[in-house]
């Protein structure tokens, strides 16, 4: 016999959306506090501008005798951290990052060369390579905000635009409401752990708005399909038994996704760190509000369109081609 | 039910053969090689250096206006107006030059000059006293940008090309205006690239005015406590090994690096490095004009100050009029002789550059990442191929396959159109390979149902296809053109990103569903009526 983990589920999911909704609390105003008072969202020198070199050592560096060698020459301004690694293969290395006045437009590289030669001058426990420089002067961090600003603002409205096409504009806010409450407890996730936010994780951010947006996408395909075969239950119970439908999927197809990013995290290595951190969250976020944001929402906006008196039944949106 | 199985599985074997030439090309050498030829890597995964740079185009329109103003008092000399004041007066519009004073009797003389062909790229506003200003035109501001910018480009190609880098990137870049991307693949040592490109680009040649004088101070004294409007201070040294001493000279120069047709380096009868010059033959006219005016023999000698990089380097006195070719003998060494004929050779840039962003990236972390990303790459693979075949049985070796076929499409796809792989991009590889793998769970899913309300295998797969249609289609296409947005927005790694994963998704529409249904129909036609599928 196959092998089947949910043949026939009939969880009330509807009924448990108060427990859904005090899950979400807890993250979000939990990491919307880290933001506004604690870690503050952790910006990437490709937003704040400054200079980054990572370091390799020959052997674990002592992190005493780098501050004391930088502050020998004169370098005071200097954030030195290890860098973290699941996988354990960056001990060695250490980031050091100076502020954005280490790179002005006028002398970029300043900051850069002070701390090379501070090192090669008042560093002697072993040697080292510089792995990776990044520069970013003001303009061009600018630039790199007003991007990232952009690229995900054009997203939501192309998925918005794309829904409301292909579904009814109450779909679509909800699957955007579902969105953003990810997007918020992840980035809330990145600040409750002091982890960067870099460009590359804007990228991780908004795939993982899309993946949200699937998974949400395919529940309200199958309540559309239920709606349009059975007008007699209620919207409760086609949500449900939709959700319960499609059960089986979203877990399986979530899981399989979930392996994949969590063998980024664990072997993809410290540059990537930060991405697969992201899409780690993303991805179990992701499926969690499919169910427990966007479906309620849908049902919510209903009963208040009902209780204000309007149309009963929830409009099943343009037909399916198939 | 004659679906024509064997030509659609023709089909497919011919794409997989295509798509595996993309990857590999015709094999020679090494399997290694033959992939390394055909996927690019990206800076992050080869090393190398990544440089956002901003031209200052102001000066070159200041230095253009500089010229005209030049002009402008040579000819108001020739027609005998005397008296007039012709300059800049508002450094911050270099665009702008103002004339005033003309005495009355000349003002036609003045206008006819004005408006004559050689100030045809000004607008001339006159005001009834006699004063005129003259502002360059709009578009004659954005041509000059425009070439101000090209000409940096070729100018930084042409330098970079000692580098011996492979398949340098310097273009324009898009963010900003007036600014130039370069990305030098292999290259990771940003002192080196800037000694190469030499931001700052001035070597001209000046007229000396006064001087030398030990401070700034001394030499305004000497002036009167005012520098005059056309001339400039300017320090440096007279002759190697000299102390530092500050001079007054002309603000216009008499010979620009721009002048200078071509530049080798060499050595005097001393032994010391110089520079061999040729100028062009306009530019040898004008020197001659100016050396013949000033030298020894003449009236006024003078003495003409070599300035590079707003540094005095070597004043001379003009010993005889030179016409178009001398020689520069500084306080250099011979690697700063061979640099400095470099950029007189290839032309100095026309205005100064600022470095506005660098990332670069060693080799090491690049080989690094490469490795990371494979092993991840592969172990996300075979967990998710496992869990399809225990979870799904024979069905499983139907996703397996289109998996398989998945990754070839979309390696192949890379080859061909010369992306460049970047780690994100690995990254985008394995998010396809979770993704990817949603649309079979999708499918087989809707199978099993229909097979539980009791349908047969065939009419379950076909069932379970058409439905599962729709919400494949609208998962791909939000996805897509999330990565479209990422591809628009973002520059590097986030676009190498943003193209494994449209590739991926591109590819999986075709695998899961032409390839999976085809190995479906050709299992199905193999059974008997009735008989049970595996998933």
């Amino acid at each position: 016999m196959s092998l089947e983990l949910f043949r026939t589920t009939n969880i009330d999911w509807l009924g448990k959306k108060w427990y859904f909704l005090g899950f979400s609390l807890i993250f979000s105003v939990a990491g919307v506090l880290s933001m506004l008072f604690w870690h503050h969202i952790p910006l990437g020198v490709d937003f704040k501008g400054g200079t980054q070199i990572r370091v390799a050592f020959d052997q674990v560096p002592n992190e005493d005798h780098l501050r004391h060698a930088m502050d020998r020459a004169g370098v005071h301004n200097a954030l030195i951290q290890r860098v973290s690694d699941p996988s354990g293969h960056a001990a060695n290395k250490v980031i050091i990052a100076l502020p954005e006045s280490t790179a002005t437009d006028q002398s970029h590289d300043a900051g850069r060369q002070s701390v090379e030669s501070a090192l090669t001058a008042g560093y002697h426990d072993s040697g080292f390579t510089i792995e990776q420089v990044e520069i970013v002067g003001p303009t061009a961090g600018k630039q790199l905000q007003k991007q990232a600003w952009l690229a995900t603002l054009y997203s939501l409205l192309g998925m918005l635009i794309y829904l409301w096409f292909r579904f009814e504009l109450i779909y679509g806010v909800a699957a955007v409401v579902a969105v953003f409450h990810d997007t918020l407890i992840t980035v809330g996730a990145f600040s409750l752990t002091n982890q960067e936010i870099t460009l590359t994780v804007i990228a991780a951010i908004l795939t993982l708005i899309g993946y949200s947006m699937n998974d949400t996408i395919v529940v309200f395909d199958r309540i559309r399909e239920n709606l349009a075969l059975s007008r007699r239950e209620s919207l409760h119970d086609v949500v449900n038994r939709s959700i319960n439908q499609t059960l089986s999927r979203t877990v399986i197809s979530s899981g399989l996704t979930f392996l994949t990013v969590m063998s980024l995290y664990l072997f993809g290595g410290e540059v990537l760190h930060g991405f697969s951190f992201a899409l780690v969250i993303g991805i179990l976020i992701g499926t969690y509000s499919s169910i427990a944001v966007a479906a309620p929402m849908l049902v919510a906006y209903q009963d208040w369109r009902v209780k204000r008196g309007k149309i009963a039944s929830l409009p099943a949106g343009k037909r399916a081609k198939a | 039910m004659g679906k024509n199985l064997a030509g659609k599985l023709a089909l497919i074997v011919a794409v997989l053969v295509v798509f595996c030439f993309g990857i590999v090309g015709i094999p020679h050498g090494g399997l290694m090689e033959s992939i390394k030829n055909n996927i690019h890597l990206g800076l992050d995964l080869k090393g190398g250096t990544h440089l956002v740079l901003e031209v200052h185009v102001a000066e070159a329109i200041a230095s253009a206006t500089d010229r005209d103003v030049a002009r402008l008092e040579d000819d108001f000399q020739k027609a005998g107006i005397a008296g007039a004041t012709i300059g800049k007066t508002d450094p911050t519009k270099p665009q702008t030059i103002v004339v005033s004073g003309i005495p009355a009797t000349k003002l036609g003389d003045a206008r006819s000059i004005l408006q004559g062909n050689d100030y045809s790229s000004y607008d001339v506003l006159t005001t009834p006293d006699g004063s005129s200003t003259l502002t360059m035109k709009p578009g004659a501001v954005r041509d000059l940008e425009t070439r101000t910018l090209d000409t940096s480009i070729e100018t930084i190609r042409e330098r970079i090309d000692i580098l011996g880098v492979t398949e340098p990137v310097i273009q324009k870049y898009g963010l900003g205006a007036n600014q130039i991307l370069v990305e030098l693949p292999g290259e990771s040592d940003p002192a080196r690239v800037e000694e190469v490109i030499q931001s700052t680009a001035k070597l001209s040649i000046h007229a000396v005015t006064g001087g030398p004088y030990d401070t700034d101070q001394a030499a305004m004294q000497a002036n009167g406590g005012v520098i005059p409007a056309d001339s400039m201070l300017v320090r440096g040294v007279g002759s190697a090994g000299a102390p530092e001493m500050v001079w007054l000279v002309k603000r216009v120069s008499e010979v620009e690096g721009t002048d200078f047709r071509d530049a080798q380096p060499s050595q005097d009868q001393n032994g010391r490095p110089n520079i061999r010059f040729n100028l062009t033959t306009e530019a040898g006219d004008r020197f001659y004009k100016y050396t013949e005016a000033h030298s020894s023999t003449s009236a006024s000698p003078g003495s003409m100050a070599i300035v590079l990089d707003n540094k005095v380097r070597e004043v001379a006195s003009i010993q005889s009029a030179i016409r178009d070719s001398g020689e520069i003998t500084g306080a250099f060494t011979q690697q700063q002789a061979n640099d400095l004929s470099l950029m007189l050779r290839t032309g100095a840039l026309p205005a100064s550059i600022s470095y506005l962003e660098t990332r670069t990236v060693g080799p090491t972390l690049g080989l690094a990442s490469i490795h990371q990303g494979v092993v991840a790459a592969i172990a996300g693979m075979l967990a998710v191929m496992v869990f399809m075949l225990v979870y799904y049985r024979g069905a499983g070796i139907n996703a397996d396959l289109a998996l398989v076929l998945n990754l070839v499409i979309l390696l192949g796809f890379m080859g061909f159109t010369g992306s460049v792989l970047t780690l994100p991009g690995i990254a985008g590889v394995i998010l396809t390979i979770g993704m990817g793998v949603d649309s079979n769970v999708l499918i087989f899913e809707r199978i099993r149902e229909e097979l539980r309300a009791g349908k047969t295998a065939a009419a379950a797969v076909q069932q379970g296809f058409a439905h599962a249609w729709v919400t494949i289609i609208d998962t791909h296409v939000t996805t897509i053109v999330s990565a479209m947005i990422l591809f628009l927005f973002g520059s590097g790694p986030v676009r190498g990103f943003a193209v494994t994963l449209a590739f991926g998704l591109f590819a999986n529409l075709f695998t899961a569903v032409f390839v999976s249904r085809l190995i479906f129909d050709t299992i199905l036609q193999k059974k008997e009526r009735g008989a049970a599928l595996s998933i």
